[in-house]
C-alpha cells in the first residue's frame, strides 16, 4: 500500500471518529426516548462558540475549552429537556419535530444576535500545528479531535452497556413504566441522557472548532452529517454511530482522493442510500 | 394480625372508562391473599393501582400505616411493595442478571445484592443457568420466573403477583406455586391475582372475588372453595 493511501485512510479515520462523536448524542437521545433532536447541529455550533470564547477571553486551547463546552452544552441539554422536550413528548410526533426545530432556529438566531454572522477561526498553532510521523502528515487539531472522538464515543457505549446507570437508562428506554416498578425515576434518566448527549456534543464542537470555521449556521452543515451517520449506523446505537462515522470518514477521504473532492459527498450519499435500501434499520439498528 | 395493606373503596378511571369501580380488601401480614375474577373483572387494574402505575381516582390505599394512593410507582416500590406485572414487562434487551439487578434498584443497602441474587437463584435455578442470556430469548415459564425474581430483588414486604400461571404449561405452574409456598414460609406476604380458582385457593389463606370492578365476595380460602357462588360468579352462570 502506498504511503499516500495510508495517509488518506488515516485522515479518513480521524475525520470519521469526529463524525461519530458529534453524532453519538443524537443517537443517544433517539435511543432513550424516540425523540429526534433537530437542534442537535446547533448544540455542536454552540460547543464550537464555547471554544472560540474560551480562546478570546482566556487565551486557552481545547484542553480548557472541551470541559467548559461539555458543561455548557450539558446544561443546555438538561434545560431543553425540562423546559421543552418533556412537554412535547406527550404530543404527536409533529410536535416533537416542530418543537426541536423551533429550538434549533432559536439557538441559531440567538447566535447571530450575540456573536454576529462573521466566520470565526481559531489559530491552528493552538494544537501544535502539524507534524510528520512515519512519513504521514498529521494536523494536531484533527488528531486530537479524532482520538478524543474515538475515546469518548467508546466511553459512552461502555457506560450504556456495562454500568448500572446505563442499564437503568436502557430500562427506561425499553419500558418506562416497568422501570418505575424498579424504583427508577424515568425523568431523571432522560435528563441524564440529555446531559450526556450535551456533554459529548459540546466536546465535539470544542474540538471541531480547531480546524473548522465557526459561524451561526455551521450547525446546519454538521447536522446533515450527523443525521446521515446516525441513520447509517442505526438510530439509537452509539456503537453503530461509531462504525458508521468511521466508514463515512474513510469513504469520503478515499473518494476525494481517487475521484476528486467535489464528488466525495456523492459517493457517501450513494453508499448511504444503498445501506438504507438493503438495511433500513441501519447497520446496528433494531428492527 | 394487623393489615399490611388495606384498600377501601378503590376506584380507577381511564378517562370516561371505569377500570375498577369499588374494591376493598385487606392483606394481613404474613398471609397469602388471592384476588379472583374472570377476565376483565379488574384484577390487573387493582394491582396496577396499588403499585402506582395507574392513577387512583377515589378511595384509599394504605400500606404499612401510610397512605400510598396517588404516589408514583418509583416511590411505592421503595416502601417495600413489589409487583410482578401482567405480561412480565421484562427488559428484553438486557441479560437475565441485569434484569434482576434492576429489580434491586430501590435497595438502600447495595451490599445486600449478592445475597439477594443468590436467594433468587436458589428459588429459580433456571435463572442461574441463564444469567447471561438476554431476557428476550427466554421461554414463557422462564420469563415468569424472571419477573417474580426481579420483584423479589427489592426485598419487598408484600409481593403482588399478576396471573403467574397465565399461558404456562401445567408442570411449570406447579413449580411456580411451589416456589410461592416456599417464599410464604419464609414470611413473605403475597397478594395474588389469578384466574385459575383451584390453584389460587389452594395457595391462599383468604380470597376476594371481583366482578365487573367490584369486590363481591370474600372469605377464608377453604370456605370459598366450597362456595357455590364462587363458581357461579366466575363462570357467569345465573
Amino acid at each position: 500500500m502506498s504511503l499516500t493511501l495510508v495517509q488518506v485512510i488515516v485522515s479518513g479515520l480521524l475525520l470519521g471518529a469526529v463524525y461519530a462523536l458529534f453524532s453519538s448524542g443524537l443517537t443517544l437521545i433517539w435511543g432513550m426516548m424516540n425523540v429526534v433532536n433537530f437542534a442537535h447541529g446547533e448544540f455542536v455550533m454552540l460547543g464550537m462558540y464555547s471554544a472560540v470564547m474560551v480562546w478570546t477571553a482566556l487565551g486557552l486551547g481545547p484542553f480548557a475549552a472541551a470541559p467548559i463546552a461539555a458543561m455548557a452544552i450539558a446544561t443546555l441539554g438538561v434545560a431543553s429537556y425540562f423546559l421543552l422536550v418533556r412537554h412535547i413528548m406527550r404530543g404527536p410526533m409533529l410536535a416533537q419535530i416542530l418543537g426541536t426545530f423551533g429550538l434549533a432556529l432559536f439557538l441559531r438566531y440567538a447566535a447571530f444576535w450575540y456573536f454576529g454572522a462573521n466566520f470565526k477561526t481559531l489559530p491552528d498553532t493552538l494544537v501544535g500545528g502539524s507534524f510528520s510521523l512515519l512519513g504521514i502528515r498529521f494536523e494536531g487539531a484533527r488528531v486530537l479531535a479524532g482520538v478524543m472522538g474515538l475515546a469518548i464515543t467508546l466511553l459512552l457505549h461502555v457506560v450504556l452497556t456495562r454500568t448500572a446507570i446505563g442499564s437503568r437508562m436502557l430500562a427506561v428506554s425499553e419500558d418506562a413504566t416497568a422501570a418505575q416498578l424498579m424504583g427508577i425515576r424515568p425523568q431523571r434518566m432522560q435528563a441524564l441522557a440529555w446531559a450526556m448527549a450535551g456533554a459529548s456534543t459540546g466536546i465535539a464542537g470544542a474540538l471541531i472548532a480547531n480546524f473548522f470555521y465557526t459561524s451561526p449556521t455551521v450547525g446546519e452543515t454538521l447536522a446533515i452529517i450527523a443525521f446521515v451517520t446516525v441513520s447509517f449506523g442505526g438510530f439509537g446505537s452509539v456503537l453503530g454511530a461509531l462504525v458508521a462515522g468511521l466508514i463515512i470518514g474513510v469513504v469520503e477521504s478515499l473518494s476525494a482522493f481517487y475521484i476528486g473532492p467535489v464528488y466525495k459527498d456523492v459517493v457517501v450519499y450513494v453508499l448511504f442510500v444503498l445501506v438504507l435500501w438493503f438495511r433500513p434499520q441501519g447497520l446496528m439498528g433494531k428492527t | 394480625m394487623p393489615a399490611l395493606l388495606k384498600i377501601e373503596h378503590l376506584e380507577v378511571k381511564y378517562g370516561d372508562l371505569i377500570g375498577v369501580a369499588d374494591v376493598s380488601l385487606e392483606v394481613p401480614k404474613g398471609s397469602v391473599v388471592a384476588l379472583l375474577g374472570s377476565n376483565g373483572a379488574g384484577k390487573t387494574t387493582t394491582l396496577n393501582a396499588i403499585a402506582g402505575i395507574v392513577p387512583v381516582s377515589k378511595g384509599s390505599v394504605v400500606f404499612d400505616g401510610s397512605n400510598i394512593g396517588g404516589q408514583p410507582a418509583y416511590a411505592i416500590v421503595r416502601k417495600g411493595l413489589a409487583l410482578s406485572p401482567e405480561g412480565w414487562r421484562l427488559f428484553t434487551q438486557q441479560s437475565v442478571e441485569n434484569n434482576l439487578l434492576l429489580g434491586a434498584t430501590p435497595l438502600p443497602d447495595r451490599t445486600r445484592i449478592p445475597r439477594l441474587l443468590e436467594r433468587v437463584y436458589a428459588v429459580f435455578p433456571r435463572l442461574a443457568e441463564r444469567r447471561h442470556q438476554r431476557a428476550g430469548t427466554m421461554s414463557g415459564g422462564e420469563r415468569q420466573m424472571l419477573a417474580v425474581g426481579r420483584a423479589l430483588m427489592s426485598e419487598p414486604q408484600l409481593l403482588m403477583l399478576d396471573e403467574p400461571s397465565l399461558g404456562l404449561a401445567p408442570a411449570i405452574v406447579d413449580t411456580m406455586y411451589d416456589s410461592f409456598a416456599a417464599l410464604h414460609k419464609e414470611g413473605l406476604t403475597i397478594l395474588l391475582a389469578e384466574q385459575s380458582v383451584d390453584l389460587a385457593l389452594e395457595a391462599a389463606d383468604h380470597a376476594y372475588v371481583l366482578q365487573v370492578g367490584r369486590t363481591v365476595l370474600e372469605g377464608p380460602a377453604k370456605q370459598m372453595a366450597d362456595n357455590p357462588d364462587v363458581q357461579r360468579i366466575y363462570l357467569g352462570m345465573e
